[in-house]
């Protein structure tokens, strides 16, 4: 039976076997030993037309809650923010979408060029002086930073604020058990919400490879980075940050920053529960031989031509093999891309923009809700997350979701040790008409 | 080629967003001002159809899947089937938050344990885990898994050492070394395989685990397999199969037949899901029932009553790889053509997969050395040394860019001197095959009437031969 797959027919497969001088394509399978042959069990799944395949995933999809049917306040490290449509239109573009890592450079120039665009925006959001084309998520490009810092420093100590994304520590702390790291972990001030800076101080007698610090952080509390690195010396300052935020706020390189990786998701990309993601990773440029990850450079061609390579492979696993930097061999490329792209249509003032509007929509609710008689947990600064009090975070939830809202369950703030709180985040697609809804579906609750 | 920082006009903008449809307050009142940003970010500043052809034209000076054949080896360049993508962008599963629950997550749980299930019997193990990024991020929970037994076994401290051939892919012991491992390389025979003496000498009670490829990555299936895996056994140690190469035995072999206890999947080689330019992957990784306990958290159940969920509850643990569950936006399109192709459909992919590499290598075979002149699996790996005076292989390689092809891998795997791996996939028409095939017999005979029309090519590529040396001393990295 013809498959739309696979092109060969009866004519061609004899004509290939008549060259090879086989018999049939099951001679082929001779180098697999008869006792594994034997052993072979089917999966026995019938094969669908892409008719019958088509209904069966649109079925599955809609097994899922119905995006229109609730109004979304889910954040915590997974944005449900716009994406121009050019972004996704320009992904689909098959030589984006289907070609391999450029290791032909002369005809892999279109993605060169655009790594090298990446790198130079990532760049530009940290304030950082090089960036790789991109690592598998913001987790892992953390969990990346602590092998890098250990690498330079030769120490195995890091203090972590306890306020980082859960998600994330918990894959460091898969890290932690792997590499056999110690973590000191820095608590948060029970009022601002914000780093414990007395607990810096004190953590940083203790040698330490890194600091490890999110802004703005699980809670949406925008940290104090100043006079931080100061504190801890010769040790990493390795900081998280939320990409969205960083027209708005302060590039973490302002502050001494020595790695700064962040969850790339936000800018162009579906919620795609939950991957894939993006990990964005920047360092200066006196560690760049320790970094892991691509790198694209510029270069010329024989006639003098602008163009781009691969650069610094020396210290990447298909060369170095165990001496590598990083396991890692590709990188999450059409995220990369699509986040060049959507930064690109939104340009150099309208990242601040998407920031100011995601906050004062952020704080419109939060007067709101405050004037309801709701308290928000935290008094420290926040842009577009944060976390109010409330004696029953998952009853208050399941009434929520009840009546058409969707927040964060209760279990990720206790991971941070919050228990009294559900975490809020809006983003310019939520209208006044769905705040106020809001505020009167949580006084009702 | 400018880039669209060269581009940019000031003033200009791609996109636009509403106004604040709530009452604002300056911004300077809602965050302190030394928290704020004092310069903007130097992003580009472009119209949206600036924008648009800037990136076509970037699309331009790719080659991909659809442009023609793309016979690079071991990366199993497929069709990515267009519904896959369709897909993967229905609503109710690109608008899922990872965290909104598990009763409004069914249909994202159910299509996750199902394709768990459909690839766990495909290799034939017996527990998997979807979370993996990559084939490389697979590699690494594949050694955390091997530490976490010995910790159990009590036998960390001891068990040491992982053996992998000389042929490995570079991940394999970066992966074993970020894990804490040390190294050790056995050799192949003059078969291409791990050759069974020098094995079994490296073999003592300090090994952790081998780590190998099979088919290898010469294309050759390692018939000695269950002997390499009941040595390793023996010895205590676990059996690591990197699966980049299971393109060749669908509906034909399974791993877990073979005695491997940890598999990982590429789901963008063999499954069709796109390789992107380099990304998003997706390593799924499947185990015997003795390692399941230590997979990462969380996998993906089916209930009692017949729901789906995600189950945290494992104390034993290695813990989490991704923030969230790996790579789900892949598992779709993976999901749909496991779906399309059904079991005949992933045996036919193999039959032909290894039908095609064995009719290059029999068409070839004349014009190019042959190291290991035996029947491939689903790629066949000759060696240029000798096939153009005074050129090397990139030069061969580079001149097929000129009679628009993609050139196949080169110069791995690293034991064949100037190595040309070609894996054609079961996606290619037999008139394909000829034109390539048509194509190197030309440029070998070019070469050798001028070689320098191998050394200058490539002749009609958006650029020419790039200077990597200046690009590593320059270090140029942005704008």
């Amino acid at each position: 039976m013809m498959h739309e797959f696979i092109p060969a027919t009866d004519a061609d497969r004899q004509a290939m076997l008549d060259a090879i001088g086989a018999a049939s394509i099951e001679e082929l399978f001779v180098g697999i030993p008869d006792e594994i042959k034997a052993r072979f069990e089917s999966l026995d799944l019938p094969a669908l037309t892409e008719l019958e395949t088509r209904q069966q995933l649109q079925a599955l999809a809609s097994e899922n809650a119905n995006p229109d049917q609730y109004v979304s306040f889910m954040g915590g490290g997974l944005y449900d923010h716009d994406v121009p449509s050019a972004v996704g239109h320009m992904l689909m573009r098959q030589e984006f979408l289907t070609c391999y890592t450029p290791y032909q450079a002369e005809l892999s120039q279109g993605t060169l060029t655009w790594m090298f665009e990446f790198q130079s925006m990532v760049c530009e959001l940290t304030g950082m002086e090089v960036a790789n084309s991109s690592m598998y998520d913001g987790a892992s490009a953390l969990a990346e930073a602590l092998l890098m810092a250990e690498r330079v420093t030769k120490k195995k100590r890091f203090a972590i604020a306890k306020s980082i994304n859960p998600a994330h520590r918990q894959v460091l702390n898969t890290f932690q058990w792997a590499r056999e790291y110690e973590f000191i972990e820095i608590p948060f001030d029970p009022q601002t919400g914000q780093l414990d800076r007395a607990a810096v101080k004190q953590a940083a007698q203790e040698s330490l490879a890194g600091l490890i610090v999110q802004s703005p952080n699980f809670t949406g509390v925008i940290e104090e980075l100043s006079g931080l690195k100061d504190m801890i010396g010769d040790a990493f300052l390795v900081v998280s940050a939320n990409p969205m935020s960083l027209g708005l706020l302060a590039p973490p390189g302002q502050f001494g920053a020595d790695i700064v990786v962040c969850e790339g998701q936000a800018l162009g990309h579906a919620p795609n529960f939950g991957g894939p993601m993006l990990g964005m990773f920047a360092t200066q440029k006196q560690y760049i031989r320790q970094m892991p990850g691509r790198l694209a450079g510029q270069t010329v061609d024989k006639e003098g031509k602008t163009g781009y390579v691969m650069t610094l492979q020396a210290r990447e696993q298909h060369i170095r093999r165990a001496k590598a930097t990083s396991n890692i061999c590709t990188n999450q490329a059409l995220l990369a891309l699509g986040t060049t792209i959507y930064l690109s249509l939104i340009g150099k003032h309208g990242l601040r923009q998407q920031g100011e509007l995601n906050a004062q929509k952020a704080h419109y609710l939060s007067r709101e809700l405050n004037a309801a008689g709701i308290e928000t947990k935290f008094n420290g600064p926040f842009l577009n997350e944060f976390v109010i009090q409330v004696s029953d975070p998952q009853a208050t939830k399941e009434k929520l979701v009840s009546k058409g809202f969707l927040v964060l369950g209760a279990d990720t703030l206790q991971l941070c040790g919050i228990d009294d709180g559900l975490l809020l985040t809006v983003t310019e697609k939520r209208t006044r008409a769905e705040l106020d809804q809001l505020v009167s579906a949580l006084k009702e609750a | 080629m400018s880039t669209i920082f060269e581009k940019s006009v000031p003033g200009r903008i791609g996109y636009r967003l509403p106004e604040a449809d709530v009452p604002t307050e300056p911004i300077e009142s809602l965050i302190p001002d030394a928290l704020l940003r004092k310069e903007a970010p130097n992003l580009p500043e472009s119209s949206q159809i600036e924008v648009v052809r800037h990136y076509t034209k970037l699309s331009k000076m790719n080659y991909g899947v659809e442009d023609g054949f793309y016979p690079l080896g071991s990366c199993t360049m497929k069709y990515n089937p267009k519904i896959n993508e369709d897909m993967a962008r229905l609503a109710g599963f690109a608008d899922a938050h990872a965290w909104q629950g598990e009763e409004l997550s069914q249909g994202s749980l159910h299509l996750m344990y199902d394709l768990g299930e459909m690839l766990r019997q495909t290799a034939g193990m017996d527990a998997i885990t979807l979370q993996p990024a990559a084939g490389s991020q697979g590699e690494m929970v594949g050694m955390m898994l091997i530490r976490k037994a010995l910790e159990k076994r009590g036998e960390l401290g001891k068990r040491t050492k992982i053996i992998l051939p000389d042929s490995a892919h570079g991940t394999n012991p970066a992966s074993a070394m970020i894990c804490g491992f040390e190294v050790m390389e056995t050799k192949s025979n003059k078969n291409g395989k791990v050759d069974l003496e020098a094995f079994r000498a490296n073999v003592d009670d300090t090994v952790a685990g081998f780590m190998l490829t099979n088919p290898n990555t010469l294309g050759l299936f390692e018939e000695d397999i269950l002997e390499i895996t009941q040595i390793i056994h023996d010895a205590g140690g676990y059996c690591y199969m990197d699966g980049a190469n299971l393109n060749a035995i669908l509906g034909h072999a399974r791993p877990g037949d073979m005695g491997f206890d940890i598999v990982h999947y590429n789901l963008h080689k063999t499954f069709s899901t796109p390789h992107g330019g380099g990304g998003p992957g997706s390593g799924p990784v499947s185990v015997v029932a003795e390692l399941a306990p230590y997979l990462p958290v969380p996998v993906a159940v089916k209930h009692d009553d017949g729901t789906y969920g995600l189950d945290f509850d494992r104390p034993d643990s290695i813990g989490k790889m991704q923030a969230f569950h790996g790579s789900f936006g892949m598992l779709i399109r993976a999901y749909t053509y496991i779906r399309m192709l059904g079991s005949d459909g992933l045996k036919s992919v193999s039959d032909h997969a290894v039908l095609h590499a064995n009719y290059i290598k029999e068409r070839l075979k004349d014009t190019f050395n042959l190291p290991y002149d035996e029947t491939c699996m689903h790629e066949v790996v000759f060696s240029g040394r000798g096939a153009v005076e005074g050129a090397h292989m990139t030069d061969i390689a580079k001149r097929l860019l000129d009679y628009g092809i993609h050139p196949s891998s080169i110069y791995f795997p690293l034991i064949v001197p100037e190595a040309m791996m070609i894996e054609p996939t079961e996606t290619v028409s037999k008139e394909e095959l000829d034109e390539f095939i048509d194509a190197l017999k030309a440029i070998v005979k070019e070469g050798k009437q001028d070689v320098n029309v191998l050394l200058e090519a490539p002749h009609t590529t958006p650029v020419r031969r790039l200077d990597d040396v200046k690009a590593a001393k320059e270090l140029i990295l942005r704008a």
